[in-house]
């Protein structure tokens, strides 16, 4: 089903005037109300008035998180707090939170946004939506809580934690689709094995997983064993939070909410714009919010945009899977290493190995060390060191084929490492530099 | 004639043995024979127990890789020269072992060694031909009692 065809599936000069109309409101708006934009925006020499193709975005300097922790925790505001009706805020495991404002437009263009994204996994007002984010500052749980609930379907506001409930919940109210990260939709179908239950016997058709980077192989692995299709979803909370963009049942991609963020792919080291289909920085700016629009906003995250049709009907651009983050990449002996390049290589052993894993990074005489550590599939017979040490060495010629690094890699039995409920903790960095 | 045995994956860290071995014996599960084989970072146990299948089903629910494999169990005159016996019988055979540890109990100027084939029911049959004893599961257990 799609949500809101006239938007989803209109041609690319309605939604380029759509666009063009609303980026220079938002512009207008921030570099009237927002000092810190005035500033930029006055010190490269641009006015608002100098928008007036598309185009003229990448006159308009970036904003970055560094912007939001310089002026935390509300200066980046357009509105007064006599406006802002809810605040959000990120973790802030790298520092200050990044607290965002949402004015009651803000929250309307919220549950639209997140509405397309769980029609898009077939949900309608008759589905019962589980959502099993964390609710709170986490934009998760209430972005997914806010789109069930425009569109009208039956929330069940589990927040994360607690699996023996969510799986009580899910029997026996029937929950036909589930919203949360994608390692806790694995420690739930976990559970839920434990209990007895077999897929068809889950009455889930859908889930809406995002927060955290996953791959294809995880994909794969969630929807065999809970059953379903498996959506992806994507946002950031200072952004707005889940409900930038969703994957469609054709899982092409991830449908831009393009009436409302202006995409853009650069070069994060030359800054410059790069075409569809190569790889960059995702650079955002939202077109529709008012509390506390974001212009040009570098988000770190590592991805390509399509703006070709899509064959579920959609015009909408789309953007790849984010292949990581800027931030969560680590340097290793001087080689950028991404955690999602390590879960690919394990999603190719799906037999042997779980998803469940963690990489740990340390320093011995002045040299870094890198271990994968790594959980054995449930059911494997191994009877003799052969087996494991033939193991190790394929994983290790995969690793060091696509990582360019060698890894020590040490297996676990299942359990061993502890469960996500949320977002998982995949690297632990030792290394004080 | 085949024994079952079972191997375990085990973490090289302090106290994991321990932990694995007093989730049998909470459950009650008597250990006959055992051996280690470890590298730096792991280990396989492979023991004799007095209920396999029961002792492999309790040790998965505590999330360990464990499964059952089949072995053979021989009877050894106690004296120089009854190894080399029963291994030349073997080789003569073309039949390779693997590896082989000891059982805890044994008969009065016997020693029972497990071995681990790999064609159990080929190898059980030749020691047979040649008089060689392997017992059975219940024979072994019954062992020291």
């Amino acid at each position: 089903m799609i949500w809101n065809e006239a938007i989803e599936c209109a041609d690319r000069e309605t939604i380029e005037s759509i666009q063009l109309e609303r980026l220079k409101k938002t512009v207008a708006h921030v570099y009237e109300n927002v000092g810190p934009y005035r500033e930029k925006m006055d010190e490269k020499g641009v006015k608002p008035e100098d928008i007036k193709t598309l185009k003229d975005i990448t006159k308009l300097p970036f904003i970055t998180k560094e912007d939001l922790a310089n002026n935390y925790p509300t200066g980046l505001f357009a509105k007064d707090m006599g406006d802002i009706v809810r605040i959000h805020a990120s973790s802030g495991t790298t520092g200050k939170p990044k607290i965002a404002g949402y004015t009651r437009s803000d929250l309307d263009m919220w549950g639209e946004c997140v509405a397309r994204c769980l029609a898009m996994a077939g949900a309608t007002k008759d589905s019962v939506v589980q959502v099993a984010y964390g609710y709170g500052l986490f934009t998760g749980g209430l972005g997914a809580h806010i789109g069930a609930e425009t569109m009208g379907a039956t929330v069940i506001p589990m927040s994360s934690g607690n699996t023996q409930k969510q799986l009580m919940f899910m029997q026996d109210l029937k929950s036909t689709h589930l919203c949360c990260t994608p390692s806790y939709a694995l420690t739930i179908a976990e559970a839920a094995e434990k209990a007895g239950l077999k897929p068809d016997e889950i009455t889930l058709q859908g889930g809406v997983f995002g927060a955290e980077p996953w791959t294809e192989g995880m994909r794969n692995e969630i929807e065999k064993r809970l059953g379903i299709h498996a959506h992806d979803i994507y946002g950031l909370s200072e952004i707005m939070g889940p409900g930038v963009s969703t994957s469609c049942s054709e899982n092409a991609g991830m449908h831009i909410m393009e009436d409302y963020f202006l995409p853009e792919i650069i070069d994060p080291d030359t800054l410059e714009p790069l075409p569809d289909g190569e790889k960059g920085e995702l650079v955002i700016t939202t077109i529709g919010k008012e509390g506390m629009p974001l212009v040009r906003y570098r988000t770190r995250d590592i991805c390509y945009l399509t703006h070709e049709k899509c064959a579920c009907g959609r015009t909408l651009a789309r953007m790849s899977r984010v292949f990581g983050r800027t931030d969560d990449m680590l340097i290793i002996r001087g080689v950028n290493v991404f955690p999602s390049q390590v879960e690919t290589v394990i999603s190719r052993f799906e037999d042997t190995l779980t998803m469940n894993y963690k990489l740990y990074v340390g320093r011995e005489d002045n040299k870094d060390t890198f271990e994968l550590a790594v959980e054995l599939a449930d059911g494997l017979a191994i009877d003799d060191i052969k087996f494991v040490e033939n193991l190790r060495s394929r994983v290790d010629h995969e690793l060091r084929s696509i990582l360019g690094i060698g890894c020590k890699i040490r297996f676990l039995n299942a359990g061993t490492l502890p469960r996500s409920e949320g977002k998982a903790v995949r690297v632990e960095d030792s290394r004080k530099l | 004639m085949l024994i079952k045995q079972m191997s375990v994956f085990v973490e090289n860290t302090t106290g994991r043995l321990g932990e694995l071995t007093r989730v049998l014996a909470d459950d009650g599960i008597d250990i006959k024979a055992a051996t280690i084989a470890e590298t730096v970072d792991f280990g396989i146990l492979r023991c004799i127990v007095d209920d396999p299948e029961e002792a492999t089903k309790v040790l998965k629910a505590k999330g360990f890789t464990a499964s059952i494999t089949e072995v053979i169990a021989v009877e050894l005159s106690d004296k120089p020269g009854g190894f080399s016996h029963v291994l030349e019988i073997l080789a003569k055979e073309q039949i390779g072992v693997e590896y082989i540890y000891s059982t805890i109990h044994s008969k009065e100027g016997t020693a029972a060694i497990v071995m681990k084939v790999a064609d159990p029911q080929a190898a059980a049959d030749t020691l047979q031909k040649h008089d060689v004893r392997t017992y059975k599961m219940q024979e072994l257990l019954k062992l020291g009692e």
